[in-house]
C-alpha cells in the first residue's frame, strides 16, 4: 500500500549539531539529530515521540530549515532542497509557502506588537497573495473564522486573548499561505486539557478539509495515537522505531517504545493497577557525549555487548514496520 | 483618559516640576558666597546701591516671588554682570548659543541612535562571532573614556598631528568644525544604545515569533527591524530621556574644550559671576528642554509597545 502513496517529505540521514563552545578554543557539539531518515506521505499525519531534549523539536526546525543542517538530504514533493553532498542549497522562499510551522508556545509565537491582522497579513504580503485591500481583509476574516474565531478579532493585539485562542491565531497564521504541509511541534502541550482536544479536533478536521500533511511532534503518547496515522518514536537523536500508528501501539518492538507505551495511563484503573511498568534506569545520556554504538545501551534491559559497540540501523521487521536493534536482528 | 488629556496632564506637571527646578536653583544659587557686584575695587556703599538698583537687598522670598512674576510675563530680567543691561531672554535666544548648543547636541544624539542602534542589531545577529567580539571591546571603551579625554585626543591626533580638522570649533562656520565636537559628545551615548540593543535583542531574536516571521518567509533583514529591534527598543528609549540630560552636561564640556561659544560654556561663566538671571534662565530652558524630552519617550513608548498603557490612573 505505501508503495503507491506520494512521499511529501522525506529526509535522508539528516543531522543536526549544534556547537557549544566548552572552554576557551574549545568547541564540541551537541549531537541534536543523528542520522533521521523517514519520510512522511501525502495526506497522512506522521507523529514524532520521545521524551524532553531528544531532538524531535530539532528535527521539525531542521527540515524545514529553521537550522541549517549538518549533513544529510532534505527532499520535498520531489525536489531536493537540501543535499549537503552534492551541496544543493535552494532559496527557501517559495517552500515557506508550502512548509509551514505550529509553536508550542502559542503566545511567544505572535510578534507582541502586532494585531492578530497584521500577523496574518503580512504573510499574506511575503508571498504577494491577495494583493487588493479588500481581498486581503476577507482573506484575513476567512482565516480567522476557519479556526473558530471571528473577523472582528483582527485589531487586536495577542495577549488580549487566552491560550486557545493564540493557539488558534497560530493555526491561521500558518494556513494563511495555503501550505500543504505543516509541523506541529507540540501544539497542545502549553494548553489546557479542555483545549487540547479542540485544538486537536481543529486540526483534524482542516487536514480533512485541505487535505494537510502534518508532522506532529508531541510528548504525550495518547494524543499521538489518536491523530497520527503513523508514528516515530526517537531517542537521543534517533529514530529507534517507526510504524502504523496501532501496530506500533499494539506491538512496540523497540524496547525504548515499549518502555515509553508501558507508561502511558490506562483508562481502566483495574488494568492500569495491574499492569507490569517497565522502569528505566538512570537519566537521559548527555546529547554531548551520546553512549557508543546503540544510544539506549546504557539503559537497556537487554543490553549486550554488541550494543555497546556498534550502532543498530534501523530494519523492517514487519511491513512497514521499522526498528533499530541488535536484538530484533538476533531473534529474526 | 485619552492621549490628549494625557498629555495635558502630563504639562500641567511639568510646569509644576520647572518651579521645584526654579526654587531649588534660585536659593542654593544665593546660598553662594559672594555678589555679581564683588570686585577689588568696589566700595560697600558702590555694592549696596547696584544691591538696591537690582532689588538684591529684599529678603530672598519676595525676591523669588518678584522673579516668577516676571517669568509669568515673559520676563526673565536682565544680566547683571556678563553683558550688563542686557535681557536674558536676548542672550538665551537671540545671540545664536541656543542655536548652537542645540545643533551639536541633536546632531550628537542623532548620530548615537542612527549608529548605535544598528551596531548593536549587527552585534546581537553575529553573537560570539569575531565582529561582535571586536565591537563590544570598542563599545566598552568609548563608554569607559570620559568626553574631556576624548575630545583632547581628538584634538591632538586630527587637529594637530594630522591636521585634517580644526582646533577651534568656534560658531561652527564650516563642516569640519563640526565632526569632532558631534562624535565627541555622540560616542559615549553610542556606545551604550549599541549595549543596549545588542542585549535586549538577544532576548527577543530568540523568541518564537522571531522563527514565525522566518517561517513566513521573510528576509533576514526585515526579520531583524521589524519584529526583533521593534521589540527590543523599550531600553533604548527608556535611555534616551537621561540621554538628553547627559548630551547637554556633555555639552559644558565640549564646548569648553574646542571653543564654541554655546549655552554651555555661558551657563558655566555665569555660575563663575554670580549673574543670577543668567543662571536661572539658562538652567530652566535646560529643565524644559529634559522635561520635553521625558514626556516624548514616555508617548514614544506607547508608539512602540502598544500594550503599554501610559493612560492608565495610577502611572
Amino acid at each position: 500500500m505505501s508503495g503507491e502513496r506520494k512521499k511529501l517529505v522525506e529526509t535522508v540521514k539528516l543531522r543536526k549539531y549544534f556547537p557549544v563552545s566548552s572552554g576557551f578554543f574549545k568547541t564540541s557539539h551537541v549531537q541534536a539529530v543523528q542520522d533521521v531518515s523517514l519520510h512522511i506521505y501525502e495526506g497522512e499525519t506522521l507523529g514524532l515521540v520521545g521524551e524532553s531534549g531528544c531532538g524531535k523539536t530539532t528535527y521539525g526546525r531542521t527540515l524545514l530549515q529553521m537550522y541549517s543542517p549538518t549533513s544529510g538530504k532534505i527532499i520535498y514533493d520531489g525536489q531536493t532542497i537540501y543535499d549537503s553532498e552534492k551541496n544543493i542549497r535552494v532559496d527557501m522562499k517559495p517552500y515557506r509557502r508550502k512548509m509551514q510551522l505550529i509553536f508550542q508556545d502559542p503566545s511567544a509565537s505572535l510578534d507582541p506588537r502586532m494585531t492578530v491582522g497584521e500577523i496574518i497579513g503580512e504573510a499574506l504580503d511575503i508571498h504577494k497573495l491577495y494583493p487588493g485591500k479588500q481581498d486581503r481583509a476577507d482573506r484575513i476574516s476567512e482565516l480567522l473564522t476557519r479556526v473558530g474565531l471571528n473577523s472582528e478579532h483582527a485589531n487586536r493585539f495577542p495577549h488580549e486573548f487566552s491560550g486557545g485562542q493564540q493557539q488558534r491565531i497560530g493555526i491561521a497564521r500558518a494556513l494563511a499561505v495555503e501550505p500543504q504541509f505543516i509541523v506541529c511541534d507540540e501544539p497542545i502541550s502549553a494548553l489546557d486539557v479542555s483545549i487540547q482536544s479542540q485544538v486537536v479536533n481543529m486540526l483534524e478536521d482542516l487536514q480533512a478539509q485541505i487535505g494537510l500533511t502534518y508532522l506532529f511532534i508531541a510528548h504525550d503518547l495518547s494524543v499521538v495515537r489518536h491523530i497520527s496515522n503513523r508514528i516515530g518514536v526517537m531517542y537521543l537523536g534517533c529514530l529507534v522505531e517507526l510504524g502504523e500508528s496501532y501496530e506500533l501501539c499494539a506491538h512496540p518492538i523497540h524496547p525504548y517504545s515499549q518502555t515509553l507505551l508501558s507508561a502511558v495511563p490506562l483508562t481502566d484503573p483495574e488494568k492500569n493497577r495491574t499492569r507490569s511498568r517497565i522502569l528505566l534506569q538512570g537519566d537521559i545520556p548527555s546529547p554531548l557525549n551520546p553512549p557508543s554504538g546503540c544510544r539506549f545501551h546504557t539503559r537497556c534491559p537487554y543490553a549486550t555487548e554488541r550494543c555497546a559497540r556498534e550502532m543498530p540501523q534501523l530494519k523492517e521487521h514487519a511491513p512497514g514496520h521499522y526498528a533499530a536493534c541488535h536484538m530484533l536482528d538476533a531473534g529474526a | 483618559m485619552d492621549m490628549l488629556g494625557y498629555t495635558l496632564k502630563r504639562m500641567a506637571i511639568s510646569v509644576l516640576t520647572l518651579l521645584l527646578v526654579a526654587a531649588i536653583t534660585f536659593f542654593l544659587m544665593n546660598a553662594i558666597p559672594g555678589s555679581p557686584f564683588m570686585t577689588e575695587k568696589s566700595t560697600p556703599q558702590q555694592i549696596a546701591l547696584a544691591n538696591a538698583k537690582y532689588g538684591l537687598d529684599k529678603p530672598l522670598i519676595v525676591q523669588f516671588g518678584n522673579y516668577l512674576k516676571n517669568l509669568a510675563k515673559g520676563d526673565m530680567g536682565v544680566s547683571l554682570k556678563m553683558q550688563e543691561g542686557t535681557s536674558v531672554s536676548k542672550i538665551l535666544f537671540g545671540q545664536g548659543k541656543f542655536v548652537l548648543s542645540m545643533k551639536i547636541g541633536l546632531l550628537a544624539l542623532l548620530v548615537a541612535v542612527i549608529i548605535g542602534i544598528p551596531v548593536g542589531v549587527l552585534q546581537a545577529y553575529y553573537r560570539g562571532r569575531w565582529i561582535d567580539n571586536i565591537l563590544r571591546v570598542i563599545t566598552t571603551m568609548g563608554i569607559a573614556m570620559p568626553g574631556f579625554v576624548v575630545a583632547t585626543l581628538c584634538l591632538f591626533e586630527f587637529g594637530v598631528t594630522l591636521g585634517w580638522l580644526p582646533v577651534q570649533s568656534n560658531s561652527l562656520e564650516t563642516f569640519g568644525a563640526y565632526v569632532m565636537p558631534v562624535l565627541t559628545l555622540a560616542l559615549n551615548p553610542m556606545c551604550r544604545i549599541a549595549k543596549l540593543t545588542r542585549t535586549s535583542m538577544l532576548d527577543s531574536i530568540s523568541q518564537d515569533y522571531i522563527r514565525t516571521a522566518n517561517a513566513k518567509g521573510l528576509k533576514t533583514r526585515v526579520v531583524l527591524f521589524k519584529h526583533a529591534l521593534r521589540n527590543s527598543l523599550i531600553p533604548v528609549i527608556t535611555y534616551l530621556g537621561p540621554l538628553t540630560a547627559g548630551i547637554i552636561t556633555g555639552a559644558l564640556v565640549v564646548e569648553q574644550i574646542y571653543h564654541i561659544p554655546g549655552l554651555g560654556n555661558y551657563f558655566v561663566s555665569s555660575i563663575l559671576n554670580r549673574d543670577y538671571p543668567v543662571i536661572m534662565g539658562t538652567t530652566l530652558l535646560l529643565a524644559a528642554l529634559i522635561v520635553i524630552m521625558n514626556l516624548v519617550v514616555d508617548i514614544a513608548y506607547k508608539i512602540v509597545d502598544p500594550r503599554i498603557n501610559i493612560t492608565k490612573k495610577g502611572d
